[in-house]
């Protein structure tokens, strides 16, 4: 897929970019790198990144180094669904390596591993702010709180259900 | 009528010197000079924005000014602060100071690989002078080291990040000197690295100077005809007619030859004055230069010790994180080093040497 | 039932929308403040009502914002911290997703006060759903007059804008968000130049937590003497607490700083006790950052007096007894609970989240996990707990940014308490892999305070 946005989503970008004084716009990057994370299948290449630094009128190292800087920022490909299950201590005391252990076994993949579908990436991450709320695991948008085994396995139903449609 | 400067005065370590306000701590102390110097490993006075980062010039100010004595609750930064007038601060007077030092050294030294038998900027580190006199007596770290792989940026320049302390001077040198930074840093924390993400060369008519400005051997030159230990060669102050810089460098030689080129340096390491690519990496012949003289070394290092043959002890630092190998940097360099054999004649080798240029010694390793 | 001022309309039905938050009382204290006060005399009653700042650091408000430098000609910025990342704390979610019109108004009184026309939400990448929460209240305010040019006919201009931010803990340090919201790494700015002086595109600019700027609605509401009346000495007002760990009912309490931590964790209107009949092992009263500490004293003080849920009172002791009130999230741990490996999380975590800047916090962070890590599984040696000690001790207090603190005091406070139990996973190391030490002695009396509150 060539990396081009839409331009639907060019306007986006012109929208975001006037949110900040002018000459300012490369307070747009992570606004930017987000849309573009979306667009272009989830992660950023070295290309995605290249675009967006001419779209914003920046030196490509500019854009790396914020890339690499956070971590939501996927730079390599990763599965359709990516399962992010909280590990910190709250989570911890309320029973999320339990819920990684039973994720690893069910789809059969260490954590940073994908599926051989290419469904499904297991990745741990740091709270995310649901810590009432644990053990818990951010899918796409939204968080999904409250895990026990039962709900995971619902989660991972709704997926290849929606990946079969 | 013009009215006379206000000076601060300002007492480092008991000793009071008269500076202008707006001046930091860490340059007050250089105005003194000698001990009471806080080391600096990241700060570098011609390059804006640097400092901070490093921690080793931490002081203590044991009193705020004249106006405002309460102390500073905690260490500061010298390269950072800057004084107000009647401010005290205590250096090497102070023991808080000297243990936090120490802590700095060590957490700069637990991912360095220590390779300084093989590193080209043996003997002109700013990082092995540290650690010589604030180093602690052994590491505390079991662990493995970071280690990344070395990579040329361009004909001219080699990055070897497992040596780089992440002073980000060669960051700003870019930025500053240059009108397109192509290199920068990576990731973040612990993983954080000097790079360009795709491999890309450096290239820039005074990229050059991101050389002079690492104070570990993390940037070298490509171009230095070959890999010679700094202290074998003579430095000569030279200067040639230049368009594009000062054209004032030293040339680092051996007989006639021109083994590499850099900026001249002042008693802190700092380059006098940048100079451009041309001089540094293209005008390998010493007719290209008109050659003043000798280099007066003024620097502590070990330049100026002649051959560093057993000037300092060696530290059993040293040997422990060498994996017990004898601490050979700190012995006698010819009988044990793999690059400064005698009977190698560096001079016949075509282009850079390689370890395997030299014959092993077997009774090292 | 204590008094509330934040989330005592948060059950009304539809609050979310301007509609109903209006006919609630929505943007009365905005109404008030901008027609019929100036903005010198909001932040005079911001500073009357002692507000202390809710992001962690709990430096009054009032006196932050007569700290902004106000040269001619320059623009001036609020900035809106919704990073949110400190382990343990959700409280400033919950206000968004449920009140963002508190918060937009909060925000339009404090922008008015400060003189500022530009302000953004900086908000954690991770909540991905709540920017649309906020956009849709922005414009709904918009729509109505209380955002735009000429607000309300009063000649005052504002915008306000989300940002999101990519994962990054450290982008809750003010000046590292500064740099973020700037499109650059998050990597906190050498101080001084503070922010108040220079701070978004170098020029002036206040950074509060999201709840101390929803707190401004109620203080122009109720007005700053009525508010500094709630709550004990200098805790004044009511504190949003994000109670999570082993309790039966985690979730978010506006609390009025009048109640202890017994009645916190025990009663039914907070926390609801701790589920299956256990027992109180420890507690993390402020978010992760600040000092773990053993039941008996948390409960009550080394003096022997009840511990309350104030500044104050959390904080009595300093380091070598108490802890902090920080952030507000509230973690509470059960005798099941092993503090080694919750240390070890901890430690993770810092080390992840360090922006590598400096050498003490880079290097540091990742060697107290390793360390961490032997221990826990059953690799770790005595001279391990003094070596983390030491680690600590040397990073704390000699790093650009508080992070280094942060992950330091942890350690050094598992370390203080509990070192027993650290010392007991090095001896039987087999053991330890198996079974957890348990509650020992944490939940005993204190035996050495009769003596000590002499
Ligand atoms: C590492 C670190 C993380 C922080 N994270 C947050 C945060 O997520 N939210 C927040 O409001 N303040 C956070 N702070 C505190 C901010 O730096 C700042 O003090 C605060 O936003 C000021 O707002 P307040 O005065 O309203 O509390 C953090 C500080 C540090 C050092
Ligand atoms: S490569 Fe050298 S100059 Fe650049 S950050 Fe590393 S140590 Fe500093
Ligand atoms: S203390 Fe840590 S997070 Fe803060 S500036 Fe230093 S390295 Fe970055
Ligand atoms: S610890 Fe998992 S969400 Fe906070
Ligand atoms: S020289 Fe001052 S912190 Fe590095």
């Amino acid at each position: 897929m060539a990396v081009q946005f839409s331009e639907e989503k060019l306007n986006k970008v012109k929208e975001i970019i006037a949110r900040y004084p002018e000459g300012k716009q490369k307070s747009a990057l992570i606004p930017v790198l987000h849309l573009a994370q979306e667009s272009f299948g989830g992660w950023l290449s070295a290309e995605t990144m290249d675009y967006v630094a001419s779209l914003l009128q920046l030196t490509s190292i500019e854009v790396y180094e914020v890339a690499t800087f956070y971590s939501m920022y996927n730079l390599k490909p990763v599965g359709k669904y990516l399962f992010e299950v909280c590990q910190t201590g709250p989570c911890m005391l309320r029973g999320s390596d339990d819920i990684i252990a039973y994720i690893r076994e069910k789809l059969n993949i260490g954590v940073g591993e994908t599926t051989t579908d290419g469904l499904f990436t297991l990745k741990t991450v740091e709270c995310l702010g649901a810590c009432g709320y644990a053990p818990m695991m951010q899918l796409g948008k939204h968080f999904r709180e409250h895990l026990t085994k039962a709900k995971v396995d619902e989660i991972i139903a709704e997926c290849r259900r929606e990946a079969n449609n | 009528m013009a009215e006379e400067k206000k000076l601060f005065k300002v007492k480092i370590d008991n000793i009071t010197v008269e500076v202008e306000p707006g001046t930091t701590i860490l340059n007050a102390a250089r105005k003194i000079g000698g001990e009471v110097v806080p080391p600096a490993m990241c700060y570098y006075s011609k390059l804006q924005g640097s400092g901070g980062k490093c921690r080793t010039c931490l002081v203590k100010v044991t009193k705020g000014s004249e106006a405002d004595p309460r102390p500073m609750p905690k260490l500061v930064a010298s390269c950072r602060t800057t004084v107000m007038d009647g401010m005290e601060v205590a250096n090497i007077t102070s023991p808080e100071v000297q243990d936090a030092r120490k802590g700095i050294v060590e957490f700069l030294l637990l991912n360095h690989p220590l390779d300084c038998p093989v590193c080209d900027q043996a003997g002109e580190c700013d990082l092995q002078d540290l650690s010589y006199e604030h180093g602690v007596s052994a590491t505390r770290y079991e662990f493995k080291r970071r280690t990344f792989d070395k990579i040329d940026i361009g004909d001219h320049i080699k990055l070897h990040m497992t040596r780089c302390i992440l002073c980000y001077r060669c960051v700003f040198t870019a930025d500053q000197l240059t009108n397109k930074r192509e290199h920068g840093v990576l990731n973040r924390g612990e993983a954080s690295e000097i790079g360009t993400y795709i491999q890309q060369s450096l290239d820039n008519d005074f990229i050059g100077n991101v050389i002079d400005v690492c104070p570990v051997g993390a940037l070298t030159d490509r171009t230095a005809r070959f890999k010679n230990r700094v202290w074998f060669l003579k430095p000569v102050d030279a200067h040639r007619n230049c368009d594009k810089c000062c054209g004032k460098t030293v040339l680092w030689m051996r007989g006639d030859e021109v083994f590499r080129v850099t900026a001249r340096k002042d008693k802190y390491g700092e380059v006098e004055e940048f100079i451009c690519d041309t001089c540094r990496f293209d005008k390998k012949s010493a007719a290209d230069w008109v050659i003043e003289g000798p280099r007066a070394i003024s620097r502590h290092s070990v330049i100026s010790q002649g051959h560093y043959v057993g000037v300092h002890k060696p530290h059993e630092t040293i040997a422990k994180v060498m994996d017990g190998r004898s601490p050979k940097l700190l012995m006698d360099i010819h009988s044990i080093s793999e690059v400064n054999q005698p009977a190698v004649d560096l001079s016949k080798i075509d282009g850079p040497a390689h370890s395997n240029d030299f014959p092993k010694n077997n009774s090292v390793q | 039932m204590g008094r509330k001022l934040l989330l005592d309309k948060a059950h009304i039905e539809g609050i979310r929308y301007y509609d109903v938050y209006r006919k609630n009382g929505g943007y009365a204290a905005a109404e008030k403040a901008l027609k019929s006060m100036s903005p010198d005399l909001v932040t005079e009653e911001v500073k009357k009502s002692g507000l202390r700042g809710r992001g962690g650091a709990g430096f009054p408000t009032g006196l932050k914002w007569s700290f902004l430098a106000k040269p001619e000609g320059v623009p001036r910025y609020l900035v809106c911290n919704a990073d949110e990342s400190e382990p343990g704390t959700f409280k400033d979610r919950y206000l968004m997703e449920f009140l963002p019109h508190l918060l937009i108004e909060g925000l339009l009184i404090s922008s008015f006060a400060l003189g500022a026309n530009r302000t953004y939400i900086y908000i954690r990448g991770e909540y991905a759903w709540i920017p649309d929460i906020l956009e849709e209240a922005i414009r709904e305010a918009h729509k109505n007059g209380w955002l735009g040019k000429n607000i309300q006919g009063t000649g005052f201009d504002l915008e306000i804008y989300v940002q999101r931010g990519a994962g990054a803990y450290i982008c809750g340090e003010e000046t590292a968000l500064i740099e973020s919201l700037e499109g650059k790494r998050g990597n906190p700015r050498i101080k001084p130049p503070f922010p108040a002086v220079k701070g978004l595109w170098q020029c002036p600019t206040v950074v509060n937590n999201v709840e101390t700027l929803a707190a401004v609605v109620p203080i122009i509401n109720i007005g700053g003497d009525e508010y500094v009346k709630i709550g004990i000495g200098k805790s004044t007002g009511t504190k949003l607490i994000s109670a999570c760990g082993n309790i039966n009912k985690p979730g978010v309490y506006e609390i009025d700083m009048t109640i202890s931590v017994e009645e916190f964790i025990y009663s039914d209107e907070y926390c609801g006790g701790i589920p299956n009949g256990k027992r109180l092992k420890a507690c993390i009263p402020g978010g992760s950052s600040v000092p773990i500490l053993p039941a008996n004293l948390l409960l009550k003080t080394a003096k022997g007096e009840p511990r309350m849920m104030t500044y104050e009172s959390l904080n009595d002791g300093g380091f070598a007894t108490g802890s902090m009130m920080g952030s507000g999230g509230f973690i509470v741990f059960d005798e099941d609970q092993c503090v080694v490996r919750h240390t070890l999380s901890l430690a993770r975590f810092y080390h992840h989240e360090s922006c590598g800047q400096c050498s003490p916090c880079r290097e540091g962070t990742g060697w107290m996990e390793r360390v961490l890590k032997n221990i826990e599984n059953g690799k770790g040696k005595m001279s391990d707990i003094d070596l983390l000690w030491d680690i600590q001790r040397k990073i704390e207090g000699n790093t650009i940014c508080p992070l280094g603190d942060a992950a330091a005091w942890p350690v050094a406070a598992a370390i203080r308490h509990f070192r027993d139990e650290f010392e007991w996973h090095v001896r039987n190391p087999e053991e330890a892999l198996k079974r957890n030490f348990g509650l020992a002695h944490y939940a005993d009396p204190l035996p050495v305070v009769a003596a000590a509150a002499v």
